[in-house]
């Protein structure tokens, strides 16, 4: 039997239009979505998991090199993939991108006037294991300027992207760090709901921190889980 | 015992395509999915392509949106059902709007079957782009199915007048069957978007 997935939380995610993010205004929908039920192909989803993971795809610091190290901070970057309930998410793929240190995409469209590393590629992928838990190693983004208004800059930022079990789970979302200055600016994150903003800003973590190798982070996911109905098993 | 907080959604930003496409987009990473289903040789029933573009609420085509299918196979059997599909068909597909020259999406795959009693033949799908900060879901239904789609349960929680933005319109073409199918993230027109 499947169980019925936990409402997407408004309170949590970002509204379509977003008065400062500029291209909200064109492109988020204005209709009042239509409720879906959970019919068969809601509670069913895609697989993506470890089976998508290969050589070094969870080390960014190694799968774009050429002829040396990348430029920048070294980062690891673990956590925990859990529903809303707590439970572990195990075996979920969990897809990375990124600017390099400079600020730079590797991307064609980005023409920001900062150096490309030949040694950094800025995307990768992990899998969370069966406690839940991910982990990735790569270089610490650099913030970069975009044309939403003047003098505007992205907060440093790492792109993820998560299946978890059903297709209601999907989630793109940026983890951003502790302390940036550039996060109390940045209409992105402002257009988060004030009490959830927190939760997209990852923990300095000591403990993860590898000696005379890397700073660590930890970073936890929570995705939608199942209703709470009376039902228990 | 309270529940954990969703982590919220954010943009996918401009710069997906070397993340999450970068096959389709020649970068040198292999994708987890592309434009093609995977299995489509076991999945059963004609080939078809599934194919439009994203629209803004000016009507410009939308060059950085990513768009995102999953179905059942030919026989509405979705991959991981009891029952279902025990094959290599996946049932899911990821394509870019960034490199075609008119800026669509085309996505290779099988016509669905109907998947639960009373259901028509469906895709569903779910829409990513620079600008949107949340991603929307949608379902494409097909024209020549009016019969299925009048009794399709989902289709009648849809205004009467906004049903027709679900369906893809077929063409018989030299390249196959093609199902058409133009996303309008607003304005006249606007795609019906799903609260899932
Ligand atoms: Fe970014």
């Amino acid at each position: 039997m499947t169980d019925s997935l936990s409402p997407r939380d408004w309170a949590s995610h970002p509204a379509y239009i977003d008065p400062g993010y500029k291209s909200t205004g064109l492109r988020g929908p204005k209709q009042p979505l239509i409720k879906l039920p959970t019919g068969l192909g809601e509670g069913l989803g895609p697989h993506f998991g470890q089976e998508h993971v290969f050589g070094h795809d969870a080390d960014l610091t190694r799968n774009g090199r050429v002829n040396g190290e990348p430029q920048g901070e070294r980062i690891i970057v673990t956590g925990r993939v859990l529903d809303e309930d707590g439970r572990a998410i195990p075996n979920t793929l969990v897809e990375i991108w990124q600017a390099n240190a400079a600020g730079r995409y590797v991307h064609s469209k980005d023409q920001h006037d900062a150096p490309l590393d030949p040694n950094f590629f800025g995307a990768g992928r992990c899998a969370t294991d069966d406690q839940g838990v991910y982990q990735f190693k790569t270089i610490k983004p650099g913030a970069y300027p975009w044309p939403n208004h003047f003098n505007a800059w992205r907060p440093n930022h790492i792109h993820l992207s998560l299946f978890g079990p059903s297709l209601g789970t999907r989630l793109v979302t940026q983890m951003y760090f502790p302390g940036d200055p550039l996060l109390a600016l940045d209409p992105i994150f402002l257009a988060t709901p004030e009490g959830a903003r927190d939760r997209l800003v990852a923990d300095f973590a000591i403990d993860v921190t590898q000696e005379a190798y890397a700073l660590g982070y930890r970073f936890d996911i929570v995705l939608r889980g199942r209703n709470a109905t009376p039902m228990e098993d | 015992m309270s529940k954990l907080g969703q982590t919220p959604s954010q943009t996918v930003g401009p710069y997906f395509a070397y993340g999450l496409t970068p096959t389709q987009y020649g970068y040198p990473l292999k994708s987890a999915a592309g434009p093609e289903v995977e299995g489509l040789a076991e999945a059963g029933g004609p080939r078809i392509r599934l194919e439009g573009r994203v629209l803004d609420g000016q009507g410009a085509v939308i060059e950085d949106a990513m768009l995102e299918i999953w179905q059942a196979d030919a026989q509405g059997r979705y991959p991981g059902a009891p029952g279902g599909a025990n094959s290599g068909f996946t049932g899911f597909a990821r394509c870019g709007t960034g490199t075609a020259p008119d800026k669509s999406y085309r996505f290779e795959t099988v016509k669905p079957g109907c998947a639960e009693p009373g259901s028509a033949p469906h895709i569903n799908m779910i829409v990513f782009s620079r600008g949107l900060l949340s991603h929307a879901y949608t379902r494409v239904y097909f024209d020549d199915e009016a019969t299925a789609n009048n009794s399709d349960p989902v289709l009648a929680l849809v205004p009467k007048d906004r049903r027709n933005t679900l369906i893809a319109k077929r063409l018989e073409t030299d390249q196959g069957i093609v199902y058409c199918f133009d996303i309008r993230m607003q304005g006249d027109g606007e795609t019906v978007f799903f609260d899932l």
